[in-house]
């Protein structure tokens, strides 16, 4: 697999950029990771859903899809897009160093 | 990085659960995915975005081979509104939105939700008739401009 360099560190990616061991994200690799997104400044809203992906892939194993994480995160759907709008849950998936959200809603 | 696709346009003209569901499911994908999309829905499809209707969208129990139902006990009385109930609960389980708000999640998205102006005059509505959540009520020359240089898809 191919690997990427965040914060100065080697890191393994998937094809399509996502961490393949979650265990080797920091906080300090968020912002080259977002800036790789297009999003130039994580700002606190950026950061509430980014530690919400994180906290209930810990939590469940896996990163909620969009409707789960307008719905429990407490970010609206159309904040989360305006967030994010190369999509939510797969753009915050990427920046909180988890894989990606699996769901079809 | 392979091919990507940038925007798709879904028509949706049909007024049936399972016409109205798979149209939804790829406008919302789509958009989760970071794709821009529209939503066209015309004929009965308008319907789903119709104030008085879109509460009330039902599987079609009769010309269904896929429900495994004879044509005959398909036309009874109330089976539509028991089957459309069964589905709901469990595409509920699942955590599919019911119609409305996954319409409304849909524009919240950014999705744009147009109405199909021919279908409009055929059924003599207005666009007080259709929910807040359609941005206009176009022509088909419209929805061609609005469609360029993405993929069109029909349901």
């Amino acid at each position: 697999m191919p690997t990427a360099t965040y914060a100065g560190r080697d890191v393994v990616v998937t094809e399509d950029g996502f961490f393949a061991d979650p265990e080797q994200w920091t906080e300090e690799m968020a912002p080259e990771l977002a800036r790789a997104e297009g999003i130039d400044a994580l700002t606190e809203d950026h950061w509430r859903v980014v530690k919400f992906m994180r906290r209930e892939y810990e939590e469940k194993g896996a990163g909620p899809t969009v409707r789960v994480l307008g719905k429990t995160s407490g970010v609206p759907i159309k904040q989360l897009y305006l967030l994010f709008p190369k999509g939510p849950a797969k753009v915050a998936a990427k920046i909180a160093g988890i894989p990606k959200p699996h769901g079809c809603i | 990085m392979a091919d990507t696709i940038e925007k798709v346009s879904i028509v949706l003209s049909k007024g049936s659960f399972e016409g109205a569901y798979p149209a939804l499911i790829m406008a919302n994908g789509a958009r989760a995915e970071g794709i821009e999309a529209n939503l066209f829905f015309t004929f009965f499809g308008l319907d789903v975005v119709h104030k008085a209707r879109w509460e009330h969208i039902k599987v079609a129990t009769v010309g269904n081979p896929g429900l495994h139902l004879a044509t005959l006990a398909g036309g009874l009385p109330g089976v539509s509104s028991v089957m459309t109930h069964y589905l709901e609960r469990k595409m509920d389980r699942l955590d599919f939105p019911p119609i409305p708000e996954f319409i409304e999640m849909i524009a919240d998205t950014g999705a744009g939700l147009y109405g199909c102006k021919a279908s409009v005059d055929l059924f003599e509505l207005t666009r007080e008739d259709l929910v807040d959540q359609v941005k206009d009520i176009i022509t088909v020359g419209e929805f061609y401009e609005l469609a360029a240089g993405g993929q069109i898809i029909f349901t």
